[in-house]
């Protein structure tokens, strides 16, 4: 018996020969199925390769806020610059997913079936943000399940079931937690401190999620916020770009996705001083 | 013999396996008194050195007088908890909405663990609420099921700090000439703050906030008290 | 003697375009004992007659809970209601775990409705013997569906089904539009007071009527002495609004009614409910 790995069970070419399979005339047969029985065992996404980079989140007075690039990076190839990351789901509801791409994709045609299904029935009874996000963790979670995960990090925001802002996590692991400023991927390290200091500075009592709560935090001001995050991911985030999405979701609004925006303000002064950011000096 | 998949084993030492677990920190603690029993938890949530939320609580009431906690990887313990009050529904829809026993609880859980042995919920779970004799209970089990009524327990990333303590102040061990006794619920209260804000001290992954859930035959109430940040 | 060719099975329709083991089916729902269900702006309630086969055996369940948010009453074959409550439950639970959301019941009705139908068209199969009503509150408010073996769900203001339940649906069609606006004691009297119309030699009591309402704030189901504040007649008849007066007219125009219905209840069957 082989006991190489991807072929183990079968019958040793080298002791056996090669599998005749004009025995019992199933050559014909074979042939036919080729792609049932393929020379490797069936394999799993095990890393993933075209990848997005940080998504960011933040509530308001009366919704959410989320941005992220559009870049979809191959390794550290800049190679695709236009990838909307920003999923709606309704004029409730958002995802904003990082990680692969592909799974992105993925998850886009989930949603998009999830919506075509629902729609069948003559339910008035719309999805709320928390339906999408608990949905999307089921997903994730048996995917994970099964050692064939779908590797993203996902924030979905927007209005939930008790008519107040929703704003939550969940990852590849099926891993979920609730804040009122999240980030995924780099963003934890770069964007997080930035806002949790933006929300500490409004007062805001993170173990309460009715609005009232964040009755502080206009909605110009958790923007600004938002786009010094974006400004900083650019600066410090190698795989990051300076064209991006930002979307909006208020109650009283509705949604609001802006597109193509650029990173405005920057300097890069110092940059003629650094060795290697291309101004000429060599060493 | 050559393969594809021995060329890759030998020149390549790099593991690529997906890891299907994380460890999102946080502790729990349970404490039976006479007529009482208290189920506390740090609502930290982290992966890493990263704090991902200053509240996420992980200890619930579900149902029937008996709350319940899995601490660990959190992806797992919601799903227990979750499978947990399925079971429990289908429970009252089968016995004429009985309250169900947290003796039954327990057994329950047992079940639901030892389920997944060969790819296991990677959470310490304890539970806590009354007896048929209206004494307090307290139920923990280890990741595959195995469980036992106990006192007290701790369990989660600073168990190994805080139950040692326990010991010394619930069950009096190394306590000279100290008779055992029912604690009343203010004793137990201070304990579990004492216990968290110690924790919270020595352990990264641990504090903001402490949400301790208290069982009597009244019901459940909670509590939420602060806790360091740093 | 005439002897029908076209009632063997589901998938033969006669040549007149009917099925007749589907009629029969709806035929049984009317061996059962009355149910009612009516609703108002912010509450829907069902209130249902049960039967004891024997003296000394227990009476049959009339009302199953589905979900914290949904309930049923069944008329007709009381182990096919089991099944379909059974199926509900699954797929309530189903939405609870998915989506984290009570299952909304016009999507609840459709799917009861979907698996009913198949029962219709396939060789073999026979079609539920049981009619339900179903109350549900959700995002969209109280709902009322009448559920029929024929897969047809129809949503009402009010609906009586089962034994002789022609007299309380006259007394529902006359009386509905001022259930809008009512309290939920004041509904579940007046479903009280429907199920009434459907009695001939016996009484309400409370170890016959069982009685459900739901709204905002979920469900609650009332068996035996919790039935009992609901049955005083004078508090209930007030409450219904019936002018005394008016009383003597009602009888006589129920009365030919009734007589067409006695046809479907004297027999005499011990499996339906």
């Amino acid at each position: 018996m082989d006991h190489d790995p991807f072929r183990w069970g079968r019958p040793r070419d080298d002791i056996y020969g090669k599998y005749d399979y004009s025995i019992a005339n199933s050559e014909h047969y074979f042939q036919e199925h080729k792609d049932k029985y393929s020379e490797f065992p069936r394999m799993n996404t095990q890393e993933p390769i075209v990848t997005g980079t940080s998504v960011i989140g933040i509530k308001f007075e009366d919704g959410i806020i989320m941005a992220a690039d559009n870049l979809g990076s191959y390794g550290s190839l800049s190679r695709f610059t236009d990838i909307e990351r920003l999923i709606e789901f309704n004029d409730k509801t958002v995802v904003g997913i990082s990680g692969d791409i592909s799974d992105l994709q993925k998850i886009e045609r989930l949603l998009e079936e999830l919506k075509i299904e629902s729609s069948y029935d003559d339910v008035n009874i719309e999805f709320q943000a928390d339906n999408i996000h608990k949905y999307l963790r089921n997903v994730l979670y048996s995917r994970r399940n099964k050692m064939d995960p779908l590797w993203n990090s996902l924030i979905v925001g927007g209005i939930g079931s008790d008519n107040e802002p929703f704003l939550k996590y969940v990852d590849l692991l099926g891993v979920e937690y609730a804040s009122p400023a999240l980030s995924t991927g780099f963003g934890n390290y770069l964007a997080i401190p930035i806002l949790r200091k933006f929300l500490e500075e409004k007062g805001i009592d993170e173990t309460k999620t009715d609005s009232d709560n964040f009755r502080n935090i206009k909605e110009e001001e958790a923007r600004k916020c938002v786009l010094e995050c974006m400004k900083v991911l650019f600066y410090r985030d190698a795989r990051s770009l300076n064209k991006f999405s930002i979307v909006t979701i208020s109650k009283k609004n509705g949604i609001k996705l802006e597109k193509n925006l650029k990173i405005e303000d920057m300097s890069w002064e110092f940059a003629k001083d650094i060795k290697g950011y291309g101004n000429g000096q060599r060493y | 013999m050559s393969s594809d998949y021995s060329n890759i084993k030998d020149s390549a030492p790099i593991e690529h396996r997906f890891n299907p677990y994380s460890d999102n920190g946080g502790t729990i603690l349970g404490i039976a008194g006479e007529d009482f029993a208290v189920l506390a938890g740090d609502t930290r949530h982290t992966t890493g050195y990263s704090i991902n939320s200053r509240y996420e609580p992980k200890v619930f009431d579900v149902g029937d007088n008996i709350i319940m906690s899995a601490n660990g990887f959190s992806a797992d313990g919601n799903s227990l908890i979750t499978n947990f009050k399925t079971n429990l529904q289908w429970y009252h829809f089968n016995n004429n909405e009985e309250k169900l026993k947290i003796s039954s609880a327990a057994r329950l859980i047992q079940h639901l663990l030892y389920g997944k042995r060969f790819f296991p919920y990677y959470v310490h779970t304890i539970i806590a609420g009354l007896d048929e004799n209206g004494k307090g209970a307290v139920y923990s089990f280890d990741p595959v099921g195995s469980y036992e009524r106990e006192q007290c327990r701790a369990g989660g990333a600073a168990a190994s700090l805080i139950m040692p303590f326990l010991d010394n102040q619930v069950n009096f061990k190394n306590q000279a000439n100290q008779p055992l006794r029912y604690l009343s619920l203010n004793e137990v209260l201070s304990l579990v703050k004492d216990a968290f804000s110690s924790a919270t001290e020595r352990h990264i992954h641990v504090g903001d906030y402490l949400e301790i859930l208290i069982v009597t035959k009244e019901g459940v109430r909670t509590e939420l008290y602060p806790l360091k940040r740093d | 003697m005439f002897r029908n060719n076209y009632d063997s099975d589901t998938v033969t329709f006669s040549p007149t375009g009917r099925l007749f083991q589907v009629e029969y089916a709806l035929e049984a729902i009317k061996q059962g004992s009355a149910s009612i269900g009516l609703r108002s702006d912010t509450h829907a309630v069902l209130v249902a007659l049960k039967r004891n086969a024997e003296d000394l055996g227990s009476y049959h369940k009339k009302i199953i809970k589905i979900d914290n948010h949904i309930a049923i009453a069944l008329s007709g074959l009381a182990p096919d209601a089991r099944v379909l409550s059974n199926y509900l439950r699954n797929k309530a639970m189903e939405e609870k775990l998915v989506y984290n959301r009570p299952i909304p019941i016009q999507l609840a009705v459709n799917l009861l409705a979907d698996k009913a139908q198949q029962n219709t068209q396939s060789y073999g199969s026979r079609p539920y013997g049981v009619g339900l009503l179903v109350v549900g509150y959700d995002g969209s408010g109280p709902h009322l569906f009448e559920f029929q073996p024929s897969g047809q769900v129809l949503e009402f203001y009010a609906n009586a089904i089962g034994a002789r339940s022609q007299g309380a649906r006259t007394y529902l069609e006359r009386n509905f539009s001022s259930f809008k606006s009512t309290t939920e004691r004041e509904l579940i009297a007046k479903g009280v007071e429907a199920l009434r119309q459907t009695l001939k030699d016996t009484e309400l009591t409370s170890s016959n009527t069982s009685i459900a309402i739901v709204g905002k704030s979920g469900l609650k189901i009332f068996e035996n002495e919790d039935v009992e504040p609901f049955l005083k007649q004078e508090t209930a008849l007030d409450l219904a609004g019936i002018d005394e007066n008016s009383n003597s007219t009602d009888i006589e125009e129920r009365n030919p009614v009734e007589q067409t219905q006695v046809n479907d209840t004297n027999v005499e069957t011990m499996d339906t409910d």
